[in-house]
């Protein structure tokens, strides 16, 4: 790579825009090791031989971070070792509030790294009446400055020119004299570690317990000169800030000349007025939230079936070509079906993302978080914790992708633990298979069906212990950094069609990559779990059946479907259904139930075809009334009595209700977490929700 | 006076903050001494409120409204 570029700048600036501008598909996502935040690279020409690494770092006010995602800002331009490291940093400003944004380029700039300023939204700030002397600008500053318009195309050639000629010595001025902030503690951090940079020192004696660069040797002698010489970080911040702003306020006067403040932002009220009123903004936003849900719920069906059937026709096909034998089951049945399961995600992926992009996009979101902050932080939860569990109705993988969206760490991590517990749609195939057996097909009142009464009851429960555990997370769940609200409401603006594509196709590229690697390992394993059996039962069941099969006068159909009954009652997961039957003995369920647990950990909806499978169902999944006429026929062996009784029916839907029934979402937490740690502390505390709540509804019912 | 018991439309001048964690982050957001907001809307359960400073529009909680002293 010839040079690294960083794009550093305040959120809401357009950096997304100008990075997809920069590099079209050309991108990659990694990780910045201890956050949660993706890493975007991504390559772009600047001249025909030179090729330039850009790297996307997350938006942020100042260096100064209020989150352990913008403390990567830091890390990243203060460590030269680091891999991300730049040789320029573009700095992009927003022209139309130029002064609020040029503080972080202040800060930037004083590390003494080759800059450019590049103001974005150029043409929007002609539009309201705000001229920038570009040329004054630069030779107060000592940078080039670049105005361009990212959305609209305007400068990006200019800006890439600009990126190739500059020095390789930062030419900045840097004015503000930092080091009368605190002259004897920086001036012993310079010697400590071998710097002449004021302002680097400076930041090294806010952050250096961020800096994970520092051994443990030099962050205690830090710490000494930080003591000694009476250090108060907020203060100094404080006067900085101060300091810089006067600077810039010097700088800036006679730069930019503004004649339309009074108009510009008319337009934005009174859209306000309307999507954040009391009763149309309310209606507005559940009219936006149904639109989204239908999408999901209804929309995205007919891609997913296009997908699931092309995947069971290529399964279908293989059996028939490939030689028969384990490796073509494992590929077959193990991958093929694992790749199904992962690949009939992305409509919904695709689809939940283009709205949130557009909402994002277009400023509504932050209103949202403007009128829901109210209600959803009482219970520790975010304005914008909103769209993920509406989302989470119909599938809970994009909506934990969802949650992406919310800036505090808390939050986001409430609204993750929190939203699988809204019932998804893969609930309904067995919330409708059980209360088809337990519920009777009634009307009360007249009108309302009590089967229909029951499924609205099994979604409010989901509801309802989705707001309950996440106000006891908040309690639980502890936060070094303090949480701020303070946000920008951006001006509305008009969605880029280019970035919800952009986001569609990232999201759903990230999904099949990263938790499609957990997806498939979990798949293979419970295919390899149910297709085989210790020593030779597989083998002993095949020859008790050979010669039913071999007589082909007769339909052989019944006979396969036993045989496949039997194997799976022998299988390693029949063998582990039996094992944990004491465990749920006490729930009301028997070792076939245990089977379906075990095998719906892949998706809930497995359940009903694991009935399909333990019950002899020829029609496989498809003949629900014969699943249910052989479920609700079925007796206990020990006691005699029918196995699906009303208690053990909604014992049986509490526990679908709450256990963590579902591998991709396991994956996708580990995926948004960056770890194992909070999916696992999900997957403990909804199995014991489950379990606690199934095992008091059967004693109580029975 | 503090900027939470501005109504809709009043406006201040920044004179002080009350708490120094909070004042940098604010600062950093372009809450300077000597720069004048107004109240534009509050959220319709009363909390948090809109303010329009340096330029645009700026939300905050009450609580983190209470500590900005303005005249």
């Amino acid at each position: 790579m010839d040079i690294k570029v960083a794009l550093v700048g305040n959120p809401n600036t357009g950096k997304s825009t100008l990075f997809n501008r920069l590099t079209g598909l050309n991108q990659k996502i990694g990780n910045f090791p201890g956050i949660t935040v993706d890493k975007k690279t991504g390559f772009t020409k600047l001249a025909a031989h030179v090729e330039a690494e850009i790297i996307d770092l997350p938006g942020t006010y100042s260096l100064y971070p209020k989150s352990s995602d913008e403390s990567i800002v830091f890390q990243v331009l203060a460590d030269q070792k680091n891999n991300s490291h730049p040789d320029v940093i573009v700095l992009i400003a927003d022209a139309s509030n130029l002064k609020r944004n040029m503080l972080l380029y202040s800060q930037v700039a004083d590390l003494g790294i080759p800059m450019i300023l590049a103001l974005n939204m150029i043409d929007l700030a002609e539009k309201q009446g705000i001229k920038i002397n570009l040329d004054k600008l630069s030779q107060k500053l000592g940078v080039q400055v670049v105005s361009i318009s990212a959305r609209n195309n305007i400068g990006i050639d200019r800006l890439k020119q600009a990126i190739h000629h500059t020095n390789k010595v930062a030419t900045q001025f840097q004015d503000v004299d930092v080091n009368s902030l605190a002259p004897e503690a920086i001036n012993a951090i310079k010697s400590k570690i071998n710097s002449d940079n004021d302002y680097y020192a400076l930041q090294v004696l806010h952050q250096h317990e961020y800096l994970n660069f520092f051994t443990a040797q030099e962050q205690e002698e830090i710490e000494q000169i930080e003591q000694s010489h009476h250090f108060e970080s907020a203060k100094v911040q404080a006067a900085e800030t101060v300091a810089r702003y006067q600077h810039l306020g010097a700088i800036l006067s006679d730069v930019i000349t503004d004649n339309g403040t009074a108009k510009k932002y008319s337009f934005s009220d009174r859209l306000d007025a309307v999507l954040t009123h009391k009763v149309w903004g309310f209606a507005i936003f559940l009219l936006i939230l149904f639109v989204i849900f239908n999408a999901i719920f209804a929309w995205s069906s007919y891609p997913m079936d296009w997908i699931e059937s092309g995947f069971g026709f290529i399964t279908e096909t293989g059996h028939e070509y490939l030689p028969a034998g384990m490796l073509t089951d494992l590929i077959l049945d193990g991958v093929i079906a694992g790749l199904g399961g992962i690949f009939v995600f992305i409509p919904q992926i695709a689809i939940l993302f283009a709205f949130i992009s557009i909402l994002e996009d277009t400023g509504y979101m932050a209103r949202v978080t403007f009128m829901m902050d109210k209600i959803m932080s009482k219970v520790g939860l975010n304005g914008k914790s909103v769209v993920p569990m509406i989302g989470g109705l119909a599938c809970a993988v994009p909506s934990i992708m969802a949650a992406r969206n919310i800036e505090n760490w808390k939050d986001r991590m409430i609204t993750i633990m929190v939203t699988p517990l809204v019932s998804c749609s893969a609930r309904l195939p067995v919330y409708i298979l059980i209360i088809s057996l337990i519920i009777p097909s009634e009307n009360v009142l007249g009108i309302f069906n009590m089967q229909g009464l029951a499924l609205m009851v099994m979604y409010l429960v989901g509801v309802v212990a989705a707001v309950l555990v996440a106000w006891v997370m908040k309690f639980l769940i502890k936060m070094k950094e303090r949480s701020y609200f303070i946000m920008e409401l951006p001006v509305y603006r008009m969605p880029r069609w280019k970035n919800v594509f952009y986001t569609m196709y990232e999201k759903s590229k990230t999904f099949v990559i990263e938790a499609g690697k957990v997806i498939i390992a979990i798949s293979i394993i419970l295919w390899v779990m149910a297709a085989f059996g210790p020593g030779n039962r597989f083998e002993n069941i095949d020859k008790k059946y050979a010669s039913a099969l071999a007589d082909t006068t007769k339909n052989t159909t019944h006979i396969e479907t036993l045989i496949a009954t039997e194997k799976l009652e022998n299988s390693y997961v029949g063998i582990l259904g039996h094992w944990i039957e004491p465990a749920i003995r006490p729930l009301g369920y028997d070792w076939k139930i245990g089977i379906g647990l075990i095998t719906s950990f892949a998706a809930r909806e497995a359940f009903v075809g694991t009935m399909a499978t333990i019950y002899s169902v020829d029609g496989g999944d498809e003949d629900t009334s014969t699943i249910r006429e052989r479920m609700a026929a079925s007796v206990n062996s020990r006691t005699g009595l029918p196995v699906y009784t009303f208690a053990t029916g909604i014992s049986l839907m509490l526990f679908y209700a709450f256990a963590m029934q579902c591998m991709s979402t396991v994956a996708i937490v580990y995926r948004e977490t960056k770890g194992w740690k909070w999916p696992v502390i999900q997957l403990a505390y909804m199995t014991a929700m489950a379990y606690f709540a199934a095992l008091v509804a059967y004693q109580l019912l029975k | 006076m503090k900027l939470s018991h501005l109504k809709v439309g009043e406006k201040g001048t920044i004179v002080a903050f009350t708490d120094l964690d909070m004042s940098v982050k604010l600062m950093e957001m372009g809450c300077l001494p000597g720069e004048t907001v107004e109240v534009e809307r509050f959220a319709p359960l009363g909390d948090p409120m809109a303010i329009r400073v340096a330029g645009y529009q700026l939300c905050l909680r009450k609580s983190e409204a209470d500590v900005i002293i303005i005249q």
